[in-house]
């Protein structure tokens, strides 16, 4: 029987392993599938912002395509027309998504429940609506197009080009690991626990003493920050900005991509954006009807696996899982 | 245009879309507030109504009112043996998981919509009212049908509205809705009555679809707007409340309609999408709603 | 989240009730769901990519990837553009080829989705490893996708009509040689149009890109020409009900200009005849509100006399040349615009044909520049030997008309074509110049580096 130090560097072990295993395999894949993790990854930080509110403290949105745009308006305007440097983009984004999850959740965090996912939705439909609105300097759902100067960045005398596929797959990594493990540390700090009880039973919580509106608020902030943390990081590897982004169809990915890696897990929304990246990627080089076969499949995991892959895996044979 | 009748119009329009809402969001009310679930594919059988409608009017291509009346029967009946099927092969076996059920319906969306896209194709195609004539007022014209569809809602609202009232089926359902575990202990047959439920609120939906249709038209992507709106409905006027549904779907197609006269469109839809989250701000149970009582 | 009340208990116990053999029972029915949808996708389209990938087996082969909105908004017409290529491709390789090198397709669904866009481009660079990869039409998709193949080095055609490659914002890899973008088409008709339709002018248009260019364009054309602007809507995309915005334009209004798309435009014209009736404005539209919609549908009636824009005329009587008519039988079209398997499946005329011209302008770029292989040289030559092209005669290859090559925007210029609806069909009135279109050229493409 494991201690519970052991238990824990278990967990973090397995963790770093992760990053490591993701870090050496660069080295080993051909190129189209090196293009198609960096993406992955990007995709992934989304859904871990995504999984913080959801999977650990319960409180389910279909509003965070505005998190995940703010960041990448946030960091792509300001490079677009003043020319800022990477960092400072990056920075403009956090704080953009910051400022957008402080002000919702002050506003929203009033409603809870289903109440609480029909005001996500609704903010964010208002928020994509003026991205279109202020066409004039979004450039609307056409978006705009980062040049390569713009994403370069020089540190320390080294020039990296964001547009270089070996920048972009580390700058992923370095963005997804930062996400990940600061995802993890969260959850198994005391403050994750308090959000574990909100969602197991808020009532309670607040009875025994918790201001459950400030932890809530908290996760909020958090997520929307790492969502707009992943936003800014796809403008800067992707160099690409538009409108898309903030449609109600990246809200309903981020959960998509949560539950079937596995609501509540750290790792279940890298196994979620990688699996339904390369089902619908697949399923495309056999039929022209590969949505048929997404749904199929989608249809035939979540019989097997209610609780999605991870989270499966949690119940059946890994109960430290965090 | 001068500000009354402009306003009368938006009026006008407004009342139009408030019913068509209604009853789209109808069948999301029941299954929400009976089986606590959230059905993604819901906008789906709106539109696979609206499709099926097409092609029933298009077979029957003699006449448009009797292919629209067989249409108006027959496509419902199809989307709710449909969902049905789905109820029981797939919803039933995951038990009704909040979050599974999420994941299932978003599956059920995608094969719904690569289907209809299949047999079906990309176009939107158009179909025939019923009856087709224009109302001249005296600064612009309406159209007529737009007004039978209006007449034909309050029908639907109605009907339903008494099949819960009066029929047993109506009490099983409201049983249900209030306190599943109790209703079990009183011999109500808890799973039929959810995939009853389930079946009726599809079906509810296609016949907005159809009764829609001639006013829009057919495409396989149409189901989303729907489906958005109707989750907003039935939120605001409180899970659980039929009532309440009917009245949020007023407010919401009403003041759209009235905002929309002050403002350029894209501003309006922006202010009276945040007006609706803040009314769920002040009233997270809804209008009508009650506030939840289990855990 | 609130629990139902049916949860079992979520922590230590199994999944609930799924048994092997139920979750087996249920996956057969599935299964067959599946099976009659995939019935269904193996159609000559989805048959013809996978044979396609083994046609060219030799390594001789010019392997070319096709971008294509097989689903999502722009299905309908992206429909039309793999018809419209398959066309291309079987007609070229009948006659040899390029350069006596077959042409292998292989084609990606982009699911009119600007991220997927660039996933796809990368797929074809890094897995199919095409040497070219054309055809992406919806302005976000092409934003979004470009970027990448500017990164990739791979020379990427779009085949948009949109602005962006003529604005200088995307890169040097980047072309539109097979049909003209909206700046010019704006430039090109617009004289006509405010002469001879009215100077009061209310425009309707979606509240995206494509609408953008048109407030932007013929806003700044209106005012050239000495009209006003009596009221400019932008109409947002979940918009599927317009009476209530014809009531925003006012009575002076000598002129609608209305550029609506996507599934909803049945409906506006319907409401806009209910709305206005018989004393209504002038009326003039793009073609792009009714491409692959059937004009003698109940209701478009309304648009009996009003005018539009065509990229290349639906109806064969308003084009009768030997390259307009050899190209409509080739890919199936008859003589209004549908399928000839299907004369209620109307085509994307004003579109598609793109497609083809971008498929010879390819042609002619390889054979006139030597290239062989994706080699930084030969791409090089290839770009360099497309940036001195200055013009393309209208014939078979080019069936929609002359064009003139701009190599530093990499953009063509042509004709554009206005028709008036004439019982319940579109007939030619006015065919402007290719000079009519032109415009100060805004940006430089090769002083970039490749």
């Amino acid at each position: 029987m494991s201690s519970a130090k052991g238990k824990g560097a278990r967990i973090v072990a397995l963790h770093l392993a992760v990053i490591a295993a993701l870090f050496a395999v660069q080295f080993l894949l051909p190129a189209y599938h090196h293009g198609n993790l960096a993406r992955i990854m990007v995709f992934a930080s989304f859904a871990v912002g995504y999984n913080l509110l959801l999977g650990y403290t319960g409180l389910l949105s279909l509003g965070h395509a505005m998190f995940f745009a703010a960041g990448m308006y946030g960091a792509g305007l300001p490079l677009y027309y003043f020319d800022v440097g990477v960092l400072q983009a990056f920075g403009l984004g956090l704080l953009a998504s910051f400022g957008l999850a402080l002000s919702f959740g002050l506003l929203a965090l009033r409603a809870s429940g289903i109440a609480f996912l029909i005001v996500t939705l609704m903010f964010a439909q208002a928020f994509f609506l003026a991205t279109l609105y202020f066409n004039e300097i979004t450039l609307g759902d056409q978006g705009f197009v980062l040049s390569e100067q713009a994403r370069t960045l020089t540190l320390g005398g080294v020039v990296m080009s964001f547009a270089d596929p070996t920048v972009k797959y580390n700058a992923a990594l370095l963005l997804f690991s930062c996400c990940m493990l600061g995802c993890l540390a969260l959850v198994r700090s005391p403050i994750g626990r308090v959000w574990v009880a909100i969602r197991e039973n808020e009532p309670r919580t607040r009875m025994l003493g918790y201001d459950t509106y400030r932890y809530k608020l908290l996760a909020l902030v958090l997520s929307g920050v790492i969502c707009g943390a992943a936003g800014a990081g796809y403008a800067l590897l992707f160099a690409y900005v538009g409108s898309t982004f903030a449609s109600i169809q990246y809200s309903i990915f981020a959960l998509l991509w949560t539950l079937l890696g596995g609501v509540g897990t750290v790792l279940g929304p890298l196994v979620g954006a990688g699996l339904m990246f390369y089902l619908v990627d697949i399923a495309g080089d056999f039929t022209s009807s590969y949505l048929l076969v997404v749904g199929v499949v989608l249809l035939l995991l979540i019989l097997w696996y209610p609780k999605g892959l991870l989270g499966s895996l949690r119940a059946r044979w890994l109960p430290w899982l965090p | 245009m001068d500000f009354g009748p402009h306003l009368f119009l938006a009026l006008l329009e407004g009342t139009v879309s408030a019913f068509v809402l209604a009853v789209t969001a109808l069948g999301l009310s029941l299954v929400f507030g009976v089986m606590r679930v959230v059905n993604v594919a819901h906008g789906e059988f709106y539109m696979l109504g609206a499709v099926l409608a097409w092609w029933l009017t298009t077979l029957l291509a003699g006449s448009p009112m009797i292919g629209f009346g067989v249409a108006l029967i027959v496509a419902p009946l199809i989307v709710g043996a449909v969902a049905f099927a789905a109820d029981w092969l797939i919803l039933r076996r995951i038990d009704y998981q909040p979050e599974a059920t999420i994941v299932a319906t978003i599956g059920m969306l995608y094969i719904i919509q690569q289907l209809v896209l299949t047999f079906y194709g990309p176009d939107a195609r158009p179909v025939e009212p019923p009856f087709y004539f224009r109302v001249s007022f005296p600064w612009f014209g309406y159209s007529g049908y737009k007004l039978i569809v209006v007449g034909a809602s309050a029908l639907l609202l109605l009907g339903v509205w008494l099949a819960m009232a009066r029929t047993k089926f109506g009490l099983y359902m409201r049983a249900t809705q209030q306190n599943q575990e109790m209703a079990q202990a009183f011999g109500v047959p808890v799973r039929r009555v959810y995939a009853m439920v389930f079946a009726l609120g599809a079906m509810l939906a296609a016949a907005a679809g159809v009764l829609v249709v001639p006013i829009q038209q057919a495409h396989y992507l149409m189901g989303l707007d729907p489906l958005l709106l109707s989750f907003i409905v039935v939120i605001v006027g409180g899970l659980g409340s039929l009532r309440g549904t009917v009245v949020a779907a007023f407010i919401i197609g009403l003041s759209d309609g009235v905002i929309s006269v002050f403002f350029s469109p894209t501003l309006a839809k922006i202010i009276a999408t945040l007006f609706v989250a803040m009314v769920l701000v002040y009233r997270p149970s809804g209008l009508f709603g009650q506030p939840e009582e289990e855990q | 989240m609130t629990k139902n009340k049916g949860d079992k208990e979520t922590t230590a116990t199994p999944d609930a009730g799924v048994s092997r053999r139920t979750a087996f029972k249920t996956a057969g029915v599935l299964a067959g769901a599946a099976a009659a949808g995939a019935a269904g996708a193996f159609t000559p389209g989805a048959i013809i990519k996978s044979a396609s990938a083994h046609q060219g087996d030799s390594a001789n082969a010019i392997r070319i990837g096709l971008q294509v909105h097989r689903t999502g908004i722009g299905a309908a017409y992206g429909k039309w553009y793999e018809r419209t290529t398959n066309a291309a491709v079987k007609l070229i390789n009948s006659h040899g080829g390029i350069g006596g090198r077959p042409i292998e397709l292989i084609i990606e669904d982009d699911r009119t989705d600007p991220k997927r866009g660039a996933e796809v481009v990368e797929k074809f660079a890094l897995q199919h490893k095409v040497d070219f990869v054309f055809g992406t039409l919806f302005s976000h998709v092409v934003n979004g996708s470009a970027p990448r193949a500017g990164e990739l080095k791979m020379p990427y055609f779009v085949v948009s009509e949109g602005y962006h490659v003529a604005s200088g914002s995307l890169n040097r890899y980047t072309f539109q040689p097979g049909i003209t973008d909206v700046r010019s088409q704006i430039k090109g008709i617009s004289s006509w149009v405010l002469n001879n339709l009215g100077k009061n002018v209310a425009m309707i248009y979606p509240d995206y890109a494509f609408g953008y260019n048109h407030r932007d364009f013929f806003g700044a054309a209106v005012k050239a020409n000495g009209g006003t602007v009596t009221a400019s809507l932008a109409i947002p995309p979940t918009e599927s009900s317009y009476t209530k915005f014809f009531a925003k334009i006012p009575s002076n209004t000598d002129l609608i200009y209305h550029v609506m798309v996507g599934p909803g435009v049945l409906t506006f014209v319907k409401e806009m005849g209910e709305h206005f009736g018989a004393n209504r404005p002038e009326l003039f539209g793009f073609i792009d509100s009714l491409e692959a919609v059937d004009m003698s549908i109940p209701g478009l009636d309304y648009l009996e006399g009003s005018h539009f824009w065509e990229a290349m005329p639906r109806y064969a009587a308003s084009q009768n040349t030997i390259g307009a008519n050899f190209y409509r039988a080739k890919v199936g079209v008859d003589e209004n615009g549908a399928s000839v398997d299907d004369s209620k499946d109307i085509s994307t005329f004003s579109h598609m044909f793109g497609c083809w011209e971008t498929l010879y302008a390819i042609k002619q770029a390889v054979e006139d520049s030597g290239y062989r292989d994706n080699t930084a040289k030969d791409k090089e030559a290839l770009i360099e030997t497309l940036e001195n092209t200055r013009w393309y005669n209208e014939g078979i290859e080019h069936p929609q008309g002359h064009k003139a090559f701009n190599g530093k925007l990499h953009q063509c210029f042509g004709s554009q074509y206005i028709s008036k609806v004439t019982d319940g069909k579109l007939k030619l009135v006015h065919t402007t110049s290719v000079e009519d279109g032109l415009y100060e050229p805004e940006a430089d493409y090769t002083k970039m580096s490749l």
